[in-house]
């Protein structure tokens, strides 16, 4: 007798119907009664100091309830320190709270909240603020900041050491047949989520409730909690649908504390959402940068050194950089390597977290400089790859957990028709276009939580289930997924199962980014449930009117909301059964899991291989990516629709990173010049080929109870160096600055 | 179109009989359903949706004309809620994505966002289904191609436009 | 946004009386511009006449071949419009090719020869700019300014003309009908939109309260195989970094004439007489492109950020005038031409 399992099946989204009828609430979507407006003022000036903050006007215009400023906002409780929000700890983006002083340090600080009785009436306010500034020289660029730039001891919130090195990468250098020395720029990027950021905050009493656009509940109640001095209990944090992340909404901003201040100010509800200008100076970004790598191999291409430096302006408060060196030292066999970060203090907000944070950076690099090396040596680019692969992780010796990695790279470069590839540049026409197409490895961390994650699982005499744990779903698909694993837990129907989550009175679990939702989620809903059915099963078996009774649990398996013996499948009852004999409406248990402690005797990571076609107009300097294919090996597949989906959003943001997406300062002023999605460019569905994916699964048993690794970011690493390896094959030239645009091709 | 900008008080013209600043009493026709209440001239006919009509569907990405996410129909032709004012929708007739399903029944457009997971976060997806419903009575979804274009004022930061295009194939493969 | 009255017109007379009679009053029509402009407090109107109830939406043949476009026609009417779409290709493309399909179903034509530019100092009502505040100093001179124009400009303003479908009118000499406090006016196309020179806040011939009412475009035969090029960094939904609108007529592989305007580059919509008056009666070929199109932007003012623009100018022109005189490629009027890819 087989059975369906529910995990795997490409099970539409549970959330599906609420978002195709408007019914979806956001957190900007909540009517509270007689809620108020609050809109953010931000500095103009990029460093300086606030000489006085002119309110009468705006004072004057109909509707104002409140100005806050420095001058007459309480202080702050407590500065939480920088951790990432995965740690399950408060999460502040950056350590630095605004209005608690009259110094400026950086454009778009708030300096002020204005709430009124309507939007309208709000914004109009704030636009009525007359604030001066006694404005100091400021520095925004790596060029302005260049002759000043420090090794930080740690990066990314302490995580990450500063320099990193095995071998001797001078002598590796030395014996190699081939070097390479590159440098490649970034520009800025900007995650730009389609949902601005906004958190509703209301006051019952001392109970604070905050509706809020974030990837973790737990992460805002704690940060919020701690900044105004508040127990956790005082504050719950309701967040069912998110419009979107990709890491800006992982780290918890000042605004959800400010509105939390502005409605405790005003006494009534309030309202703050951030404008779509102010999600380029609020919410972190991906910092400008500049890497340096230098590569040596010998004849066959196998690498024996491979240096990585980093070069990229932080805020005055925190030593920030995406860690762009990370994947890029793990992915290939090489003995010697030096990975070095250098700071530059800028006048900027702190950096963040922004998909494949570092990876999607460091990868373009390295990706582009093996592309360099196999067309040098002539050598294809994948047999270069599969040259350098490494069973074990470089940087520890340990054996990875699980790979896939060759199988990626086979089953990616078949379906994409690698063979057809002549390797002269230049070689493939269609009409006046050139055609080219190119590869690259992806890569991407498997990370686990700090602590235990948990949910609740709820069996009702019905033979319905619901399963709780307190993460929002931005678009994952967690919700959805997790019922499937509730399913296969109770043996119950996908339809008979409810996924609740989004709400901090449910059971704590990290913010989920880094690609780890889906992993440690599951472990914990999984847990949940299977203690759930191991409970009902124990009841079962010493229940003397049970068909089961003295059974051994260990024979006994769930099936379509029966408990039965393995090999005897008639011998059984319904869940239902046993419930309404024993008087029961409910069963519930709960589940914990962290990350097992041999998992530190693995590299994990998950692999995968990006292929891209281009067509580049050579005369006008326009190239277009006409198709992509990707194979990823991303452990086990919880939603084959959904995770399909992610991975191809990844790539397709691997093509904005490639050909679009930029933000550059001003150094003049200080300030961003991209500051509207007129701006700002990100890929339009013109823009967006057809994407093919491969999934390719494999066996993990190291890195949770389902041998999840993710599928969040990985689809954007490596899809940037794809296209660029392709515009190199198609042009013949080598293009080491992101994004690359039509000046760089004319 | 222009005029200097000079913030001064002067009178106006008696020719046309003037509305506001202050709040004015307007009715608006919203999915068949005429609605009355009191607004500001400057309030936007999204955030009248939004914050008035507690019809939250049409969302806000950026207030600016860039992100099609308020996308609604007025008079049957889908526009931008964020960039018309409410007042000037009066005797116009007004259809929100809360205004496509009948009843229970999903229409064909939602049920195929569904099908071909067409949407992550959801966000953009009320304006993404106004606008793909208009492009099929417009007639230019004949191909791939034309569907990317006449689609691309609606920005999907999730990127599920190959999705958002099969479904807007099934679709019209259906009705044609 | 500050707080505004409005009133509603429903005869041009009353629409212009209004708003001639209170210099504190703008007109109101697809409000794509005008509503934007508000809310990032640029515009400051203490009312908007609002004349989309106007009977200003006709397309009509006119007797020479041409046609007369009402002003409040949507950008997305005049576009499938049968008559523009067969005489006037290159019109219908660029009209396709601007904005998005919301947008266009919102502006009319007669707001698209009025709106705005797109620089960001301009749009961002705390910097400095001679257009929104006349002497304050342009930021974009020595900022952030890859998208700013390289012909036309001044040193008090190098902010690009946006529009797409006025670079077409530009090289059929389209001409602007208005009616305002003096009456009615017609302005030709080269008149009607102003180089910044001196005064960049100056953008049109217009009088305050002097209303678009219609857009003539004259009869051209050649311009039935007329084509409009847009290239720009993103596909769709984007401003053009350059394009241009040609019409070419041959005789024996010598141009007999030729109609050349260039968008995305220039301070207002810009019409390629040098180049023209290189190609007519020339030999049609890639070498005689060259020379006309180098002459055109011979004229070019560039920074750093904006000096790949003179060359990208340049073979688009020379791009658009291969395929137009290349006897395989005929433009086809049903499918407008989107940047090559």
């Amino acid at each position: 007798m087989t059975t369906t399992l529910a995990i795997g099946q490409p099970t539409n989204r549970v959330d599906g119907r609420h978002k195709v009828t408007g019914g979806a609430h956001y957190s900007a979507d909540m009517l509270l009664g007689s809620m108020a407006y609050a809109v953010l003022v931000g500095a103009r000036v990029p460093s300086g100091r606030i000489t006085g903050i002119d309110t009468d006007e705006a004072r004057q215009a109909g509707g104002v309830l409140a100005i806050l400023t420095h001058e007459n906002l309480p202080r702050i409780a407590a500065q939480p320190p920088l951790i990432p929000s995965l740690a399950g700890m408060p999460a502040p983006g950056q350590t630095f709270f605004p209005l608690q002083d009259e110094v400026v340090h950086y454009a778009g600080q708030p300096v002020a909240v204005v709430v009124a009785d309507t939007l309208e009436r709000a914004q109009h306010a704030g636009a009525l603020l007359r604030v001066s500034y006694e404005e100091t020289p400021s520095v925004t660029t790596i060029d302005q900041g260049r002759e000043e730039a420090y090794e930080p001891e740690a990066i990314f919130a302490g995580f990450v050491p500063g320099r990193n090195t095995r071998g001797d990468v001078d002598a590796g250098l030395a014996q190699a047949d081939v070097r390479i020395d590159a440098t490649y720029t970034f520009a800025a990027n900007n995650h730009n989520p389609i949902e601005p950021s906004a958190t509703t905050a209301a006051w019952d009493g001392d109970q604070l409730t905050l509706h809020d656009a974030t990837q973790g509940v737990a992460a805002t109640q704690l940060t919020v909690a701690a900044l105004l001095g508040l127990t956790p209990s005082k504050v719950r944090v309701l967040s069912h649908y998110v419009g979107g992340s990709f890491g800006c909404k992982a780290m918890i901003w000042a605004h959800p504390a400010l509105a939390a201040l502005a409605a405790r100010r005003v006494g009534r509800p309030v309202r703050l959402a951030l404008t779509r200008e102010q999600m380029f100076t609020s919410v972190g970004h991906r910092e400008e940068q500049e890497q340096r790598i230098t590569l040596g191999a010998d004849k066959e291409g196998r690498l024996t050194a491979l240096r990585h430096h980093k070069l990229s302006p932080t805020s005055h408060f925190d030593d920030w950089a995406e860690p762009s060196l990370g994947v890029a030292s793990q992915i290939y066999a090489c003995k010697n390597y030096e990975g070095i970060y250098r700071l530059i203090r800028a006048n900027t907000m702190t950096p963040t977290f922004m998909r494949a944070p570092g990876e999607a950076s460091g990868m373009f690099a390295l990706e582009s400089t093996m592309d360099d090396l196999a067309h040098q040596l002539g050598i294809d680019p994948v047999e270069l790859r599969l040259r350098n692969y490494s069973d074990t992780d470089p940087n520890t010796g340990n054996p990875w957990s699980s790979s896939g990695l060759r199988e990626c790279y086979q089953r990616g470069a078949e379906r994409f028709g690698w063979q057809r590839r002549n390797p002269e540049p230049r070689s493939h026409r269609d009409g006046n276009r050139l055609i080219g197409y190119g590869m690259a490895t992806a890569g991407y961390p498997v990370y686990g939580p700090n602590n235990p994650q948990r949910a609740r699982a709820r069996l009702y005499a019905d033979g319905t289930a619901v399963v709780q744990a307190a993460t929002p779903d931005f678009g994952t698909g967690v919700a959805t997924v997790m019922t499937q694993v509730t399913a296969d837990a109770l043996g119950l129907p996908v339809e008979r199962c409810r996924f609740e989550g989004g709400d901090t009175t449910l059971p704590t679990i990290a913010a989920a980014v880094g690609s780890s939702g889906a992993g440690m989620i599951s472990a914990a809903v999984h847990t949940a449930a299977s203690n759930l059915r191991d409970q009902l099963i124990a009841q079962a078996v010493t229940d003397t009117q049970s068909p089961l009774h003295g059974a051994d649990p260990g024979a006994v398996t769930v099936r379509d909301g029966r408990m039965m013996l393995r090999d005897a499948p008639e011998t059984g009852e319904s869940y239902g059964d046993l419930l309404h004999r024993n008087f029961l409406p409910d069963v519930e248990a709960a589940g914990s899991w962290s990350p097992s402690p041999q998992s530190t005797r693995y590299g994990m990571m998950t692999f995968g291989a990006q292929f891209a076609e281009v067509a580049v107009d050579p005369d006008l300097g326009v190239a277009r990516v006409r198709r992509m294919v990707g194979a990823f090996a991303p452990g086990r597949v919880l939603n084959a629709k959904t995770a399909r989906s992610q991975l191809m959003g990844g790539m397709l943001w691997g093509l904005g990173q490639a050909l679009l997406e930029a933000n550059f300062m001003d150094p003049r002023r200080g300030r961003w010049v991209a500051s509207s999605l007129g701006d700002y460019l990100v890929p339009v569905n013109a823009d967006a080929p057809e994407v093919e994916i491969d999934l390719i699964e494999v066996a993990d048993d190291v890195v949770n109870p389902l041998g999840v690794k993710g599928v969040g970011e990985v689809g954007q690493v490596g899809a940037a160096a794809a296209i660029a390896n392709a515009i190199h094959h198609a042009t013949g030239r080598r293009i080491r600055k992101l994004p690359i645009t039509i000046e760089d091709l004319l | 179109m222009s005029a200097p900008h000079v913030p001064s008080r002067a009178p106006a013209a008696a020719v046309l009989p003037e509305r506001g600043p202050d709040p004015v009493t307007v009715t608006l026709s919203v999915n068949g359903a005429d609605h009355t209440f009191d607004i500001e001239p400057r309030v936007s006919l999204l955030d009248a949706l939004r914050e008035r009509l507690a019809m939250t569907g049409a969302k806000k990405g950026c207030d600016q004309g860039t992100c099609g996410a308020c996308t609604v129909w007025v008079d049957g032709r889908r526009v931008l809620a964020c960039l018309t004012l409410a007042i000037a929708c009066e005797g116009r007739e007004v259809t929100t994505v809360e205004g496509l399903a009948e009843g229970d029944e999903l229409h064909a457009m939602q049920s195929a966002f569904i099908e071909q997971d067409a949407f992550q976060c959801g966000y953009c997806t009320p304006g993404q289904i106004m606008s793909a419903v208009a492009l099929l009575n417009e007639g230019h979804a004949a191909d791939d191609a034309e569907i990317r274009e006449w689609m691309s004022g609606n920005i999907c930061r999730c990127a599920a436009y190959p999705h958002i295009r099969a479904a807007i194939r099934t679709v019209r493969d259906r009705t044609t | 946004m500050r707080p505004i009255s409005y009133s509603r017109a429903s005869a041009v007379a009353d629409a212009v009386a209004a708003v001639a009679a209170d210099p504190t009053s703008d007109f109101l029509a697809g409000g794509t511009t005008e509503v934007d402009l508000l809310r990032q407090n640029v515009l400051l109107p203490r009312r908007l006449v609002d004349i989309n109830d106007l009977p200003l939406t006709q397309i009509e043949d006119r007797p020479d071949g041409g046609l007369y476009i009402g002003a409040l026609a949507r950008m997305s009417e005049v576009a499938e419009a049968p008559a523009v779409r067969e005489r006037f290709p290159m019109v219908a493309q660029a009209l396709v090719l601007g904005a998005s399909a919301q947008l266009r179903n919102m502006a009319s034509m007669g707001g698209n020869m009025m709106q705005r530019v797109r620089c960001g100092y301009f749009r961002d009502a705390t910097s400095l700019c001679n257009k929104r505040d006349p002497g304050s100093g342009c930021s974009a001179l020595d900022g952030f300014n890859r998208g700013h124009a390289v012909l036309g400009v001044s040193e008090h303003c190098i902010a690009t003309h946006p529009s797409d479908v006025a670079v077409p009118l530009m090289a059929l000499d389209a001409r602007i009908h208005t009616e305002g406090p003096h009456g009615r006016q017609v302005y030709a196309i080269d008149d009607f939109f102003l180089l910044p020179g001196d005064t960049p806040h100056l953008e049109h011939p217009l009088a305050h309260g002097e209303l678009v009412v219609g857009i003539e475009v004259p009869g051209l035969r050649m311009a039935r195989d007329s084509r409009y090029l847009k290239v720009r960094d993103r596909e769709s939904y984007e401003f053009a970094l350059a394009s241009v609108a040609a019409a070419v007529t041959m005789e024996d592989g010598v141009i007999r004439d030729v109609r050349l305007a260039l968008g995305g580059v220039a301070t207002k919509p810009w019409r390629a007489r040098r180049a023209e008056e290189i190609l007519r009666g020339a030999p049609a070929g890639t070498e005689t492109f060259r020379r006309a199109a180098r002459e055109e932007l011979s004229a070019a003012r560039s920074t750093p950020l904006n000096a790949f623009k003179t060359e990208l100018a340049q073979r688009t022109m020379i791009r658009v005038l291969e395929t137009l005189t290349s006897p395989e490629s005929r433009p086809d009027p049903e499918t407008p031409t989107e940047s090559p890819s």
